[in-house]
């Protein structure tokens, strides 16, 4: 594989400090990632919707507890929670990462639904794995695990190996 | 710790027990349309409260939901209005079990997700490791060509499966052995190449676990010589057969709006005549070099989603014959020290090697930190793999986009206003592999 071909398509120059929409652009081994600030999420989706990247491909989050003196762009603090958003516009071939920083003590962000309907199951399954709350989401209830779970399984610090079984419905 | 959200029950509430809004929204926001529209299109209630309606669950056990998948459906008469499925029944944390797992243990654990093409599942996780440590221009040739010959194969491997499966569901129960037969001669070469049926753990981190062994060549010419007329078989049991158009033309419709919407990808995006292909648009290992046509469909029904897949098996062996004329000889790993074991000879002749070979396979290799998005194109849709790494030999978190869970997204949308008895139809022309949806 070479590196000018690669699978995020077209490449765009990227200096230091780029902004996009007021947000650091950041190129990460040749992936154009853009840090959003929790407040304008919403609105830069938007706008980068209007400029193409009409199909959001993925959505997931990272809980960074264990790492948090991870590389960032200077204007960015590190929160525990990483929202990241893989969008995808289809007539210019491209990709763009969205990274939004999710504070621990508010872990709650808007929901895509409005924008991108099938974020729906995506948003949920983040919900269910890392607890962080979508408002405004049309079903915000578990995907995975059981509705009844206690936790949310892909935080760091919920350990494996220690935990008893849990079944739906058992006495406890 | 606190909750703000509400862990409301999973289940779907029958839509007298919903306001117009939530009705409204559940339906405009796929169309992307105002509420106004939506209330417009005239098959949602003006007054919720006096809808007869009944809500009945298909499934987790239902022999045509391919695994255990349910569907909660709300049927007025024999008309679906509504439908959610309701997924996690064979949810097992492979997320998190990456966590615990080495880079180079990593292939075992994701090739169990999708159980069907489980070598595209190794090759995207392997291309996002490979990029992450910097080494995806160095792979040699043989090994890319390698991987998009087994990638290929696995391609035709799955689609014949969904011949099998597709015909069984819509009750052309001859099809199902004729599908699996197929099938079962290509998994016959992968047990001779990687030993095993499926989850081969085949393709890993800087190449492959071994080169091809003698007269592969012949085994796969003779896969090729032996397929295309058991395809015109297919046609003409079912392609061009009344009973199977009748039952599949017109069913399950999705249109281009709809599926970019929902994020659907593989042949439900194609077949609304969207011609979006990742091995053409957005190329990896050789594609760009080999010719092929990416197959589209007009109408975006469930039988252009059969008739995709049954051409695409045509296009994947076309790609084969091209990749057996262009196959280089060389290496089938990268000779990088960093992440390739040595070989077994120089193990008892060398005291470093013996070390190295122990650091690999105890510690494995550290992988620089960042984090990577790489998506190619499975037989399903786009497979995604995002590694996020703190420097560590483990990944610090891996996350795999499953394209049948965006895609069994769709069933609310194709099922909308179909009958009951197509619901069976709609479901197989999707695809879903529940592994993958619920890892």
């Amino acid at each position: 594989m070479s590196s000018d071909v690669t699978t995020d398509g077209t490449e765009m120059p990227v200096d230091e400090d780029a902004v996009l929409h007021g947000c650091p652009l950041v190129e990460s081994r040749g992936q154009q990632v853009l840090f959003v600030a929790r407040d304008r999420y919403l609105e830069v989706l938007r706008l980068l919707t209007d400029e193409g990247f009409a199909m959001c491909v993925d959505l997931t989050a990272v809980d960074y507890s264990r790492f948090m003196d991870r590389d960032l762009p200077e204007a960015i603090d590190a929160e525990r929670f990483e929202v990241v958003v893989n969008l995808l516009d289809i007539s210019a071939r491209r990709r763009m990462r969205v990274r939004v920083q999710v504070p621990e003590s508010e872990p709650v962000v808007p929901s895509l639904f409005d924008l991108h309907p099938g974020t729906e199951a995506m948003e949920r399954e983040v919900f269910d794995m890392f607890g962080i709350a979508f408002s405004d989401h049309p079903d915000p209830s578990r995907i995975l695990m059981p509705e009844d779970w206690i936790g949310h399984p892909l935080r760091k610090d919920y350990e494996t190996g220690s935990i008893p079984v849990q079944f739906k419905g058992a006495p406890s | 710790m606190t909750m703000i959200a509400n862990e409301g029950a999973q289940e779907m509430r029958p839509r007298s027990e919903l306001s117009a809004r939530e009705l409204f929204r559940e339906v405009g926001s796929v169309l992307r349309m105002s509420e106004a529209e939506a209330a417009a299109l005239g098959d949602l209630p003006e007054d919720p409260e006096d809808d007869q309606t009944m809500v009945i669950n298909m499934g987790p056990q239902h022999p045509s939901t391919h695994g255990v998948l349910r569907l909660m459906l709300e049927l007025q008469g024999e008309t679906v209005l509504r439908c959610k499925p309701i997924i996690g029944y064979l949810h097992t944390g492979m997320e998190k079990t990456a966590e615990q797992l080495t880079f180079m243990q990593g292939g075992t654990n994701v090739t169990r997700m999708d159980y069907l093409s489980p070598l595209n599942n190794e090759l995207v996780f392997s291309l996002a490791t490979e990029k992450l440590l910097g080494i995806d221009g160095d792979i040699p040739e043989r090994a890319v060509w390698m991987r998009m010959l087994l990638s290929e194969l696995n391609r035709m491997s799955s689609h014949l499966l969904f011949m099998a499966t597709n015909g069984m569901d819509l009750g052309a129960v001859s099809m199902m052995i004729y599908g699996w037969r197929e099938r079962e001669e290509v998994l016959r070469f992968f047990q001779k190449v990687t030993g095993l049926r499926m989850n081969h753990n085949f393709i890993r981190p800087g190449g492959l676990a071994a080169d091809l062994p003698a007269g592969w060549r012949d085994d796969v010419l003779r896969l090729l010589d032996m397929l295309p007329a058991r395809l015109e078989e297919y046609d003409i049991l079912m392609t061009g057969q009344p009973i199977w158009r009748e039952r599949l033309q017109g069913v399950g419709v999705i249109t281009p709006t709809e599926a970019l919407a929902l994020g659907a990808t593989g042949p439900i995006l194609r077949s609304t005549g969207v011609e979006w292909d990742l091995r053409r648009d957005m190329p990896y290992l050789r594609y760009d070099e080999v010719d092929f046509d990416v197959v589209v469909g007009t109408y975006g029904d469930a039988f252009d989603r059969y008739a995709i897949r049954l051409n695409e098996i045509r296009e994947s062996m076309r790609i084969v014959r091209q990749i057996l004329d262009r196959m280089p000889s060389g290496d089938y790993r990268i000779q990088d020290k960093k992440v390739t074991p040595p070989p077994r000879a120089r193990i008892d002749e060398s005291m470093e090697a013996l070390i190295h070979h122990f650091k690999i396979f105890t510690e494995g290799f550290r992988v620089p930190e960042g984090e990577v998005y790489v998506g190619i194109e499975s037989p399903r849709g786009e497979i995604g793999c995002y590694i996020a790494s703190d420097g560590s030999p483990t990944p610090y978190r891996m996350h795999m986009r499953a394209p049948s869970f965006v895609n069994i997204q769709c069933l609310p949308h194709m099922m909308r206003g179909g009958l009951v008895a197509d619901a069976v139809a709609v479901i197989s022309s999707v695809d879903p592999v529940l592994g993958e949806v619920d890892r």
